[in-house]
Formats: C-alpha cells, structure tokens, sequence
C-alpha cells in the first residue's frame, strides 16, 4: 500500500462520519446563532475550537452567564480526554517530523482518532508512512465538513425545525462509535463502569464527572485483564 | 445576550488550550515510547470516555428540558445493538430512524 492510497483509505474508513459530522456541526451553528453569536463569531468558535462537545459546553455556559475563567475551565475539563488521544497516537505517529505533528494535533477529533487508532491496532500492520497519510485521511475529511456544517447552520438557522430531534445525532454518533469496539469483557465492564460513574458523578462540578469517570473506567478495564490473565495463568499452571 | 469581551476571552482561551492538550504527548514527548502501564490504560480510552459522554445526552436530554424521554431510551439502545452486530453507519440510521418513528407513534 502507497502513501498515497493509504491516505484515500482512511478518508473512506471515516467515510460514515459525514453523515454525522454534517447534523453535529450544523446544531452547532443553529445553536450559537440561537445564543446570540453573529455567523462571523460562530465559524471563528468552530475554527479556533475544533471540539464539539467542549464548544457546547462553553456555549451553555456563556449563555448562563457563567465567569468565563469557570466556562474555559469547564470546557478544556471535557477535552482532557485528547491528551489521552495524544499520547495514544504517540506509538503510531510519533516519528513525523515536529511540523507534521503540529498540523495533526490541530486536526485531532474524536471519531477520525477512533477509526485511526483501529486500523493502526488490526493487521496487516501499515508503515510509518502510511499511518501518517491514513492519519490524514480521516482528519482531512472531518475538518472541511465540520466548517462547512457551523457555517450552514449558522446561516440556515432557524429554518430546520426542532421537530427533527437533531439534537439526538450527538449521542447516537457517540454510540456508532463506542458499540462495535465492546468485543472483549474488559472493554464491556470499562464501558459499564463508565456509564455508572457518570451517573453517580455526574453532580460534580465543572464537568469534573467525565474525567472522573472516564478514569474509574479505564482502572476498571485494564484490572479486568489483569484479573483475566491472572485466571489464565493459574489455568494452564495448574 | 453574551457579553462580547467575554465570548473572545473564552473562545481565544479554548482554542489555544484546546490545542495545548491535542499537541502535549505528540508534539513535546516525540518518539519516545509510553510505559506499559499507560499503554495498558490507553486501550480502553474508547470505552471509558463515551459512555461517560452519551450517558447525560441520552438520559437528560436538552431538548426535552431535561426529561427522561423514552423514544430517545429506545432509539440509543436500538441504535447500540445495531452498532455492536453490524455497523456504524446502521447504527446511526437505526438510532435517528428508531426515534422518528416512535416520535410518529406518539411515544
């Protein structure tokens, strides 16, 4: 496989996430109009940001009025979760130039980073150049949509009408994203555990709940291998 | 209304913080290689973070006022068996399809 076609790979691989990045940047726009931004103040929040989740919760919480030394807090809470991504892609990613690496923290989301580091994890195993230009596929293909759909939304606006539950997209594409990677008891019970955190701390404040809940999850996950292995081991010495 | 020195404050802020996080490992620690320990840990990412995230949208929607709403209960959990049987994509349609046709029924 050439750079090149793995470049068109990935872009394919994360193919499905336009039908989804489409409705989520578009709520975004809808949203922050609804809040008062003009369109140039929206694009400029998407662009700068690149992060949804964190740019609702800044939104909300402006709307509310809230210190924006409290909303900037609470919102960079929520992205936390990509210093994780970072460090994850550091095996896969890690040998590109400083340059490159600047361009690819930009262009950093959720569900481009999920399809990455899938393909990086599952044979037949791509070269350090080919993972760089498979990286590029899937960030390059978000990032346009992302923009495109904050600007369509923040013209459209008020036209798309609240009975389309558009609001929902979030979750589900949340869902699409988690459900196929549950195939081992580990990854179930740090999914479960995750879901139970939330609930428990979802009080917290600043959003403190996700990260917190996000680490009982992880611990609970790799003690579940650990446990596993542990199990195994006595099996076969026994 | 949101204050103007406000939103640019906070956005500016964001985004500059934003990309701090994204860049941390990737761009400051290079080709060096994580322990094992946070390796071990960095798999079940995925799993730990959204779960966390769909919990609130789908149980405390914003739309519905923060309401449990039942259509939405039912679409996220057709919408999570499509996901983990078949597809992404079939997760998605069944999720948005599931809720429009139980908001058609009237649920």
């Amino acid at each position: 496989m050439t750079s090149r076609s793995a470049f068109w790979r990935g872009f394919a691989d994360c193919a499905p996430f336009i039908l989804i990045v489409i409705p989520y940047s578009m709520m975004f726009g809808v949203v922050a109009r609804d809040a008062g931004l003009d369109v140039f103040r929206t694009m400029a929040m998407s662009v700068l940001v690149i992060a949804g989740a964190s740019q609702f919760t800044a939104l909300t919480l402006l709307k509310e009025d809230a210190p924006v030394f409290v909303a900037l807090l609470t919102a960079l809470v929520v992205n936390l979760r990509m210093a994780i991504y970072s460090a994850a892609l550091v095996p896969h990613l890690g040998h590109a130039r400083l340059g490159v690496r600047a361009l690819m923290a930009y262009l950093m989301v959720d569900q481009a980073f999920a399809v990455a580091v899938k393909r990086y994890e599952s044979p037949p195993p791509l070269s350090p150049a080919e993972r760089v230009a498979y990286y590029f596929g899937c960030m390059m293909l978000i990032c346009p949509f992302w923009y495109g759909g904050t600007l369509a939304g923040a013209i459209l606006g008020q036209a798309i009408p609240a009975s389309l539950s558009i609001d929902f997209a979030v979750p589900v594409c949340f869902i699409a994203l988690v459900a196929p990677g549950l195939r081992s008891l580990p990854h179930v019970v740090a999914a479960l555990t995750s879901v139970a955190a939330m609930l428990v701390f979802s009080g917290l404040p600043w959003s403190l709940g996700l990260l917190v809940a996000t680490l009982c999850a992880m611990g609970a996950g790799v003690q579940t291998e650990l446990y596993m292995r542990r199990r195994a081991d006595r099996r076969t010495t026994a | 209304m949101i204050d103007d020195r406000a939103f640019w404050l906070l956005t500016a802020g964001l985004g500059i913080g934003t990309y701090l996080i994204r860049f941390s490992f990737l761009g400051l620690l290079g080709g060096r290689t994580l322990p094992q320990w946070l390796l071990m840990h960095l798999k079940y990412v995925g799993a730990a973070v959204f779960p966390a995230m769909i919990t609130p949208l789908v149980l405390w929607p914003e739309a519905t006022g923060g309401q449990i709403d039942p259509a939405r209960l039912i679409a996220a959990a057709a919408a999570f068996v499509v996901g983990m049987r078949f597809s992404v994509l079939g997760a998605i349609f069944t999720g948005m399809g599931s809720l429009y046709l139980l908001q058609a029924l009237g649920l």
